[in-house]
């Protein structure tokens, strides 16, 4: 092949971002990603910055903790200690991705089939993203919510909407329906019902706390009423729905962190499947764009340098270990998941019977579209994988004075690995499983949560001051019963309001 | 339909709101830091950023997890030597625990929230308690005023900034250069054609070609463009900080055994001010540290804040140095004079006598601003009498009673209303 390479310095222009995008496209599309349209958008080194720090939106309402967050991210900046991340993604449509000024045509050429194909198709079609998100209406949502948390600091006080923000933000991560969908987000919807929504609420509040004694036939039968009858995983929400003292205002933005929480869910469940799949698509792209002689080897060796970065694993004693790497775990099964399907051995005949020796791209799309870390790993994860990776499973417990290698890459140990690892990503026993238990409605109207212990891991010290967060929502006293697996109070802490 | 859009000209500070709100939130840790800072730097040194750090735990938002304890399985890369059932002491203090990688959930033993405060909120922080109005924190924390001035020439600018005389040498410096090889060539051309003259006629095929040749260079000659943009110079005009003259600043204290670090500390404010104001009106500005008790001396600034003596006090002893490091080195012609003092307003009895002699002769005559603050709760000192009566004269004298530093700012009151007429 004697095509002419597109480039042959590292300098970006315009005209060569569109080039190379036109033939990433065009190789995409061979390849069959469903994507949303793509806006590329040249930013500044502090935009990126900017951007980083408000947890990659372009808008977000204000709030001290992205201001912290910006402090840190410029100081380590600054420092040198770290590089910034060359890409931001936004999961919209259409999907916007941002290439920093500073970085060479091939950094950017890397984002681009990064980003702007990998990330987005893995957004278009994965199923958690299609069913918890909408990416049509997430940027004027989140318009909505700056300008209305702007407009309530203006009436109502600085202070006032930040203690709320406060508040909300320590209970984000239940803030989520882990089962329901969501009904999708719409700006012009939202201000127009946002109105009706607060007259209605607040009727509503009333009606479930009110006051003027009911009839001696009735009382008798709520005497037996709990609320909520059922218990109520999404706290947020149910705050948002029945917290007494409320005002209507307090209630939106409740709702507002608690939708935004929503949003991110999906990305906190597929982090591995996620980066894996968006990692495993600019390295078979812009190899594709290689093949074809659209770059040069200079080119390639830049690319393939900061491509080994990524996705390097230290091992657990090294110095630089820090975790798993998703980007290395997500890679390495992506690219698994191809060779098991073009040149499976016995082993993956027996492991994988229904997709060795079939069609990679298919096999591929199937498991994006319809797994999330837990289950992707549950499914997919090769004892070849494991052996390159050197993975052991150690059981820490403290009850025994010393830990213990329960697994390791042999046949003994592949399933009990794989079983751990995929296990390590499930958010449902990652975090903390609290529910709200029950609402005291005609005494003293308290609200109790209850922690239902997992393999006895108690909660952090820091859960006195999450419930300091929820007292000041719920407006009256908030009890924290820790259950163990017998369903015995073990523990129970309690907190009152501070009234202003 | 993809598009590419430039977002660098978009503002580049969307997050000054939220790291407002950062420092609106941390302000008591932070304000600390800073008093710290101020106690720390030198009086002239205040036109600087400052490191501030909070402490970790301040900082963190709370959100319910797990915490150490009970039975984890953990996945690990990089197996070496182990086997199913090996048993392995618990390594001290190590992340293992939450998995995915949160490796430091404990909240304990970090590291302080270390930032840097920029110039601007420094001194933000710094105005907070004197309490000035908010024209003078401006005028103070604004940068220094620039005016154009003259640096050569540049070969690029506006036509109105042409240099005439500048542009048309070089022209014709650039045509004596380009027309030196075609002149050459044509005084060789014309010697041959006289010889050839002498030997052929005038119509003769080889005359004709040189005299044709001939023409060809003079055509080109004539082609040399008599000015061309590559001759264009430009005068250049670079921005210097406006040239102001220079000052120099007496910081004259009581150190005897009656000031405590607390009236130290307010006097350093005072100082500080002062010097801040001098900074924004001149370039130049010396400092001159006299410390006193019944002599005075003229000191470094670590002596000047940290040393203590005791015994008597004898203010005049200090006017009197003064004065005297006025006439020895900062002419009136050259300098401009200011003066700042703090006591606590004891002085030996006889002595204020003498003080009001002094400044009336050998200080005032000569100082821009007199400044003084009797720092203390009881009633007035003897000195603040004799000083009374010299406020009464002379307009540019100053005084004030302060019991802590928000009283500070109604000394130069009239300093700062000056510059605003």
């Amino acid at each position: 092949m004697t095509r002419k390479p597109i480039s042959d310095t590292s300098e970006w222009t315009f005209k060569l971002i569109e080039e190379y995008h036109t033939e990433i496209e065009r190789i995409a599309g061979n390849f069959g990603l469903d994507t949303y349209p793509v806006q590329l958008e040249i930013i500044t080194a502090e935009q990126m910055m900017d951007a980083y720090s408000s947890v990659g939106m372009p808008v977000g309402y204000s709030h001290w903790s992205f201001g912290k967050e910006f402090v840190n991210t410029e100081r380590n900046y600054k420092r040198g200690q770290m590089g910034l991340a060359y890409e931001i993604v936004i999961n919209s449509n259409p999907c916007i991705a941002y290439l920093m000024e500073e970085n060479s045509m091939p950094m950017q050429a890397l984002v681009i089939a990064h980003a702007a194909y990998g990330h987005n198709s893995f957004f278009k079609s994965n199923y958690l993203f299609t069913t918890w998100t909408s990416a049509d209406s997430i940027i004027d949502y989140l318009l909505f919510a700056k300008n209305y948390i702007h407009k309530c600091e203006q009436r109502y006080g600085e202070e006032a909407v930040e203690d709320i923000l406060d508040s909300c933000h320590a209970l984000k991560n239940f803030g989520v329906d882990r089962y329901k969908r969501p009904p999708r987000l719409s700006m012009q919807e939202e201000k127009s019902r946002q109105k009706e929504r607060e007259a209605y609420l607040q009727s509503q509040v009333n009606e479930l706390w009110r006051t003027i004694p009911v009839r001696q036939e009735e009382e008798t039968h709520i005497e037996k009423q709990r609320f909520p009858d059922e218990p109520q995983e999404n706290i947020l929400y149910f705050i948002e729905k029945n917290a007494p003292l409320l005002e209507p205002w307090q209630r939106e933005i409740v709702r507002i962190v608690r939708k935004i929480a929503q949003y991110f869910y999906p990305q906190r469940q597929t982090q591995v499947m996620n980066e894996g799949w968006a990692t495993f698509w600019h390295y078979t792209l812009l190899n594709q764009l290689y093949d074809e002689g659209y770059c040069t080897d200079g080119f390639m060796i830049e690319f393939l340098q900061s491509h080994t970065n990524v996705v390097y694993q230290p091992s657990f004693d090294s110095p630089y270990y820090s975790g798993i790497n998703p980007y290395a775990l997500g890679f390495n099964m992506m690219s698994d998941i191809r060779r098991i399907c073009e040149n499976p051995d016995d082993e993956d005949r027996e492991w994988f019977p229904e997709i060795a020796g079939s069609n990679w791209q298919e096999t591929m799309d199937f498991a994006m579209r319809n797994f999330k870390d837990e289950s992707f790993i549950g499914q997919y994860l090769s004892p070849r994988l494991m052996r390159d990776f050197k993975f052991f499973a150690i059981v820490d417990d403290d009850k025994n004075q010393q830990i213990e290698v329960s697994a390791i890459h042999n046949n003994q140990g592949y399933q009990q690995l794989r079983q751990t690892l995929s296990e390590q990503y499930n958010l449902g026993s990652r975090e903390p499983n609290i529910q709200v238990h029950d609402v005291d409605i005609r005494g003293d109207r308290s609200l109790t949560l209850r922690h239902t212990l997992y393999q006895r891991m108690p909660l952090d010290k820091s859960a006195d001051e999450v419930l300091k967060h929820t007292a000041r929502l719920w407006g009256f006293d908030v009890r924290l019963e820790t259950v163990d697996e017998n369903g015995n109070i073990i523990n129970t802490l309690e907190c009152q309001p501070v009234r202003g | 339909m993809t598009q590419i859009v430039d977002r660098r000209l978009n503002g580049k500070n969307k997050s000054a709101v939220n790291r407002q709100k950062f420092l609106r939130r941390f302000r008591q840790q932070i304000k600390k830091s800073v008093e710290n800072a101020i106690s720390e730097r030198s009086v002239t040194d205040l036109d600087k950023g400052e490191k501030i750090s909070i402490p970790q735990k301040d900082t963190t938002e709370p959100f319910f997890h797990h915490g150490p304890g009970g039975h984890r399985e953990v996945v690990n890369p990089g197996n070496r030597e182990f086997q199913t059932g090996d048993k392995i002491p618990r390594p001290e203090g190590s992340g293992q625990g939450s998995g995915g990688g949160e490796a430091s959930d404990s909240g304990e033993g970090m590291d302080d929230f270390v930032f840097e405060l920029s110039r601007e909120e420094f001194l933000q922080f710094f105005f907070e308690d004197l309490e000035l109005p908010n024209l003078v924190k401006t005028q103070l924390s604004s940068v220094d005023e620039v005016h154009k001035v003259r640096a050569g020439h540049t070969s690029d600018g506006i036509p109105s900034n042409i240099n005439v005389i500048r542009s048309l040498t070089g022209a014709l410096g650039r045509r004596i250069a380009l027309r030196a090889p075609y002149k050459q060539e044509i005084e060789e051309k014309q010697q041959e054609l006289e010889d050839l003259l002498k030997r052929h006629n005038d119509t003769d095929p080889v005359v004709i070609e040189v005299k044709q040749r001939i023409e060809q260079l003079e055509k080109k000659i004539n082609a040399i463009p008599f000015i061309d943009t590559f001759d264009l110079r430009y005068d250049n005009r670079i921005d210097q900080p406006k040239p102001t003259t220079q000052a120099v600043m007496f910081c004259i204290m009581d150190v005897s055994g009656s000031m405590g670090r607390e009236e130290k500390d307010i006097a350093k404010r005072f100082f500080m001010l002062l010097y801040l104001f001098l900074t924004r009106t001149y370039e130049k500005i010396q400092v001159v540290f006299i410390s006193h008790h019944t002599i005075a001396s003229e000191v470094d600034e670590e002596t000047f804040f940290y040393s203590r003596e005791t015994g008597g006090t004898v203010v005049s002893s200090a006017l009197k140095l003064v004065s005297s490091i006025i006439q020895d080195r900062y002419p009136t012609s050259d300098w401009n004079i200011y003066a700042a003092q703090a006591s606590d307003g004891d002085n030996w009895h006889n002595d204020s006598s003498i003080c009001s002699k002094v400044m009336t002769e050998s200080i005032m005559p000569y100082v821009q601003y007199f400044a003084y603050i009797e720092i203390t709760a009881d009633r007035h000192q003897n000195l603040w009498e004799e000083y009374t009566d010299i406020k009464a004269k002379w307009d540019n004298f100053a005084m004030k009673r302060i019991e802590n530093v928000a009283d500070i700012y109604p000394v130069f009151r009239k300093l700062f209303k000056k510059r605003n007429p």
